[in-house]
C-alpha cells in the first residue's frame, strides 16, 4: 500500500506543462470598464465608427444585465473593474507607420508550445493564426490560401481589409443580447480569427487558432467569425493554455460560424487552459458562447471539443439549424479533475424540415470536481421531420466528485423524433486489477481506460489533435486514482 | 520456484486463508481442487496482489523475491500471470492497444525498446493461432462482447503473448463446452518449458486430463488438507471430498 500512496504523492505533484510565462514587453491598458476603455480598444484597433457604435451599444446593454446565475457552478465573484481589458505583448515599429513587431519571445513561446509560426517549420497541412493576450501575433499560409479565395486572418485585420464581410456576419448569429457574457465580448473583443471559404471551395488544410493568455491580471476577448459559402468545406481547430498564476483569468470569447447551402464546417477544439492548483486556487473561467447557424439547404457543423482545462467551463456549442435538410452533430469529452468545474453541453435548435442533429457527450469527473452537462434539443413547429439522437454518459473517478444531467427538450412538432440516453459508470476496481495484472501501471491503466470510454469522441478529431487528446486525457486525470 | 508459506489472508475482516503452505518448482503444474468459497480464488488473487485482499501471516517468495512487497503490476512484471475466472470487459479498448501496453511494460522492465508495430502485429497472429481465435481479435475491445469461450480462449493467448514464469488457470474450464476446453488445454500446452511453472484450480477431471498436472492438493476451508499424485484426482472425481476431509478429521 506504502508505494501506492507514494505513487500518488508523486503524480499529485506534477504541475501544468503549459504553466510558464513570456517576459516580453506589453502593452497593458489600465485596470476598468467603462465607455471610454471601449473607445480605447476601438481606437487602438483603428476601427471604423460603425463597429464603435456596436460595442458602445453593447456596452450599455451589458451594464444593465445582472451575471447568469443558473449554472451548476460555484462562481467567484468577478470584479469586472479589477480587469484590464486589453494587453499587446507586439511592440510599435521604429517607422511611424510601419506594422507592429514581433518580439523574438514571442515566436518562442510558440515554438515552446509545439506551435511554430514558421511556415517551413509548421505541421504539415495547417495554418496557424496565433493568438496572444488580445492580440494576433501572426497568421501562416496567408498567401496560399489567398490563392483559391480563402481568407484566413485576425478579425481586426478583416476588419480593415474586409469591412462589408464583418459587417454583414458579425453578431449575426449571437446577437450581443444574447447572454451576459456576449454583451461583454461584444463590448471589449480584442482579437481571435476570420475565415471566408467562398463559393465551391473546399479548404486544402485545416484552419487553427492558438489561443495563449500571457499577461497578469487581464481578460481574454476572444472573436472568431467563420463563414462557409455555397458547396464550401472547412476543417478548423482550436487550441488553448495559459500561465499558471493564482488569481483566476477571465476568457469571454464568442465564436460565430455561417453555414450556406451544402457547405461543411468542423469545428474542433482542445481546450487546455490553466486549470488552477490542487487545492482549486487560480485557473481560468472559460465563459463562451459558440453558436453556429446553418442557414443553408442540406448544410452541416459539427463541433468536437475536449475540454480538460480551465477552473470554471461554461460553455455550450449551440446550432440552429434553418436549412432544410441540415444536419448538425456536437461531440465532447469534458473531463474535470481537483476543484474543477464544467457545466457544457450544447444546443440544438430545429427549425428547418428534415433537419437532423446528434449529440455525444462523455463527462468524466475525478478529484473533488463538478461535471455537468447541460443541453437543449427544440424542434420548432415547422420542422417536419426532425430527428435528434443524444447520448450522454457520464464516468465517475474516485467518490468526491459529482456527475449531473440537465437535458431539456422543447418539441413543437408532432412528426419529430427526438431519443435521449444516458449512463453513468464508474471505473471499476476490476478493470484496473485486469490492467495491473497484466504488468500496465495504474496511471497508464486509467489513461487507457478514459481514452476507451472517450474513443467515439476522439475518434473526430483531425489527427493531430486526437493524438495530443489522448495524452491529455491521461495528463489530466493523473493521481486520481491511487 | 514458487514458496508459500504459513500464509493467511483475508478481505473485509473475515479470514479466507488460515495458513497455506505451498511450493511449486519449475517446470511443475499443480492442481487445486476443493469445495466452493474453500478459498482457492482468493489464493491466485492473494498471489497476483490484488489489494482487495490483506495478507496478515505468512509469506510469498516468487524466484528468491518476496512477492508481498511488490504492488499487482511489479508481481506482474516479475513473470507472474493469471487467467481470470471472469475476465472484465473494458469498452472501447481495442485488444491491440491493450496488448502493446501490457508487452511493451514487460519489455521496458527487462530493458528493452517498445516493440515496433509491424513486429508487434506479427506477434500477435501467431500468437492466437494458439488459441484459434481469428483476426477480428485485433480490433475488438477487450473482452466486450465475447462470448464464455471466447473470453477464456482471449485469457490463454494474452498468456502466450507475456511468457509468464509461473500461471494461475482460475477454473479456466468453467463454462466451456468440448471443443474450447481442448483448445485452452491444448493452448496452455503448448506454452510449456521446462523453466515455467502453473498451478490449476478446477472442479473437473476434464481439463486436468489434458493438462497432466504432477500434483494435486485439496483446499478445503482456508487450508491445503491433502497432497498427492494424479491418482488423487481420479479419486476425487469417483467419491467426492467427504472422505478426504474425514481423513483430516473436519
Amino acid at each position: 500500500m506504502e508505494d501506492r500512496n507514494s505513487f500518488v504523492r508523486e503524480v499529485a505533484e506534477k504541475t501544468y506543462e503549459y504553466g510558464f510565462t513570456t517576459d516580453v514587453q506589453t502593452e497593458i491598458i489600465d485596470k476598468g470598464l467603462n465607455e471610454d476603455v471601449v473607445r480605447l480598444i476601438s481606437q487602438k484597433k483603428g476601427e471604423p465608427d460603425w463597429l464603435l457604435e456596436f460595442r458602445l451599444e453593447a456596452f450599455r446593454y451589458w451594464q444593465k444585465q445582472e451575471e447568469p446565475r443558473w449554472g451548476h457552478l460555484k462562481m467567484p465573484v468577478i470584479d469586472y473593474q479589477d480587469i484590464s481589458y486589453y494587453a499587446d505583448p507586439t511592440k510599435p515599429s521604429d517607422k511611424k507607420e510601419g506594422p507592429r513587431e514581433i518580439d523574438p519571445e514571442l515566436m518562442k513561446t510558440f515554438d515552446k508550445l509545439g506551435i511554430p509560426l514558421e511556415e517551413r517549420l509548421a505541421l504539415s497541412g495547417t495554418a496557424v493564426d496565433a493568438v496572444m493576450d488580445s492580440v494576433s501575433v501572426k497568421t501562416t499560409f496567408r498567401e496560399k490560401l489567398r490563392e483559391k479565395g480563402i481568407i484566413f486572418c485576425s478579425i481586426s485585420e478583416a476588419v480593415r481589409e474586409h469591412p462589408e464581410l464583418v459587417r454583414e456576419y458579425l453578431g449575426s448569429v449571437v446577437p450581443y443580447r444574447d447572454n451576459y457574457f456576449a454583451a461583454l465580448n461584444s463590448a471589449v473583443f480584442s482579437d481571435g480569427s476570420f475565415v471566408y471559404i467562398p463559393e465551391g471551395v473546399r479548404c486544402p488544410m485545416e484552419l487553427s487558432t492558438y489561443f495563449r493568455i500571457n499577461a497578469r491580471g487581464t481578460g481574454q476577448f476572444e472573436r472568431t467569425l467563420i463563414v462557409c459559402c455555397d458547396n464550401a468545406y472547412v476543417s478548423y481547430l482550436e487550441g488553448c493554455t495559459a500561465p499558471m498564476r493564482d488569481e483566476n483569468q477571465l476568457h469571454a470569447a464568442i465564436v460565430e460560424i455561417v453555414v450556406m447551402e451544402n457547405a461543411e464546417v468542423k469545428y474542433s477544439t482542445v481546450q487546455n487552459w490553466y486549470p488552477g492548483d490542487k487545492e482549486g486556487k487560480g485557473g481560468v473561467l472559460n465563459l463562451v458562447t459558440k453558436r453556429g447557424h446553418l442557414r443553408g439547404a442540406n448544410s452541416r457543423l459539427s463541433w468536437t471539443q475536449v475540454e480538460t482545462g480551465s477552473a470554471i467551463t461554461w460553455k455550450y456549442p449551440s446550432c440552429v439549424l434553418s436549412g432544410e435538410g441540415s444536419q448538425a452533430e456536437f461531440y465532447s469529452v469534458a473531463v474535470t479533475n481537483n476543484f474543477q468545474q464544467a457545466d457544457t453541453g450544447t444546443k440544438m435548435i430545429h427549425l428547418g424540415k428534415n433537419t437532423k442533429s446528434t449529440i455525444i457527450s462523455k463527462g468524466i469527473s475525478a478529484g473533488k470536481s463538478q461535471n455537468s452537462y447541460r443541453g437543449l434539443v427544440k424542434v420548432g413547429s415547422k420542422a417536419e421531420g426532425a430527428r435528434n439522437y443524444s447520448s450522454c454518459d457520464s464516468l465517475l473517478l474516485g467518490s468526491e466528485c459529482g456527475a449531473h444531467t440537465f437535458p431539456y427538450m422543447d418539441v413543437q412538432n408532432d412528426t419529430a423524433i427526438v431519443e435521449h440516453e444516458a449512463t453513468t459508470s464508474k471505473i471499476s476496481e476490476e478493470q484496473l486489477l485486469y490492467c495491473n495484472q497484466r504488468g500496465i501501471p495504474t496511471e497508464e491503466a486509467v489513461s487507457l481506460i478514459v481514452n476507451g470510454y472517450a474513443k467515439d469522441v476522439i475518434n473526430k478529431l483531425p489527427m493531430e489533435f486526437a493524438v495530443e487528446a489522448q495524452k491529455l486525457l491521461g495528463v489530466s486525470l493523473e493521481g486520481s486514482v491511487g | 520456484m514458487l514458496e508459500i508459506r504459513n500464509l493467511h489472508a483475508s478481505i473485509n475482516g473475515k479470514e479466507i486463508l488460515k495458513g497455506i503452505d505451498l511450493t511449486i518448482r519449475d517446470g511443475e503444474v499443480h492442481a487445486i481442487m476443493g469445495t466452493n468459497g474453500a478459498g482457492k480464488s482468493t489464493l491466485s488473487h492473494v498471489i497476483v496482489g490484488n489489494p482487495a485482499y490483506e495478507v496478515t501471516e505468512g509469506e510469498i517468495i516468487f524466484n528468491g523475491k518476496n512477492l508481498l512487497e511488490m504492488n499487482t503490476e511489479e508481481r506482474a512484471l516479475e513473470g507472474i500471470f493469471l487467467s481470470f475466472q471472469q475476465p472484465v470487459e473494458i469498452p472501447g479498448v481495442s485488444m491491440t492497444h491493450f496488448m502493446r501496453a501490457a508487452l511493451n511494460a514487460r519489455r521496458k522492465h527487462e530493458g528493452l525498446e517498445p516493440l515496433p508495430a509491424g513486429e508487434f502485429l506479427k506477434l500477435m497472429r501467431e500468437k492466437r493461432k494458439i488459441v484459434e481465435l481469428d483476426s477480428k481479435l485485433a480490433n475488438r475491445s477487450v473482452n466486450e462482447g465475447f462470448s464464455g469461450g471466447e473470453k477464456k480462449r482471449n485469457e490463454i493467448f494474452q498468456m502466450a503473448m507475456l511468457e509468464p514464469r509461473f500461471s494461475i488457470l482460475d477454473e479456466t474450464d468453467s463454462g466451456l463446452d468440448v471443443d474450447a476446453l481442448r483448445i485452452v488445454a491444448e493452448g496452455f500446452n503448448k506454452l510449456r518449458r521446462p523453466e515455467t511453472s502453473a498451478m490449476v484450480i478446477t472442479h473437473y477431471q476434464r481439463l486436468l486430463d489434458y493438462l497432466r498436472p504432477d500434483i494435486i492438493h485439496v483446499l478445503i476451508d482456508g487450508r491445503i488438507i491433502k497432497t498427492a499424485g494424479p491418482e488423487l484426482a481420479l479419486e476425487i472425481e469417483e467419491k467426492g471430498f467427504d472422505w478426504i476431509k474425514e481423513e483430516a478429521g473436519l
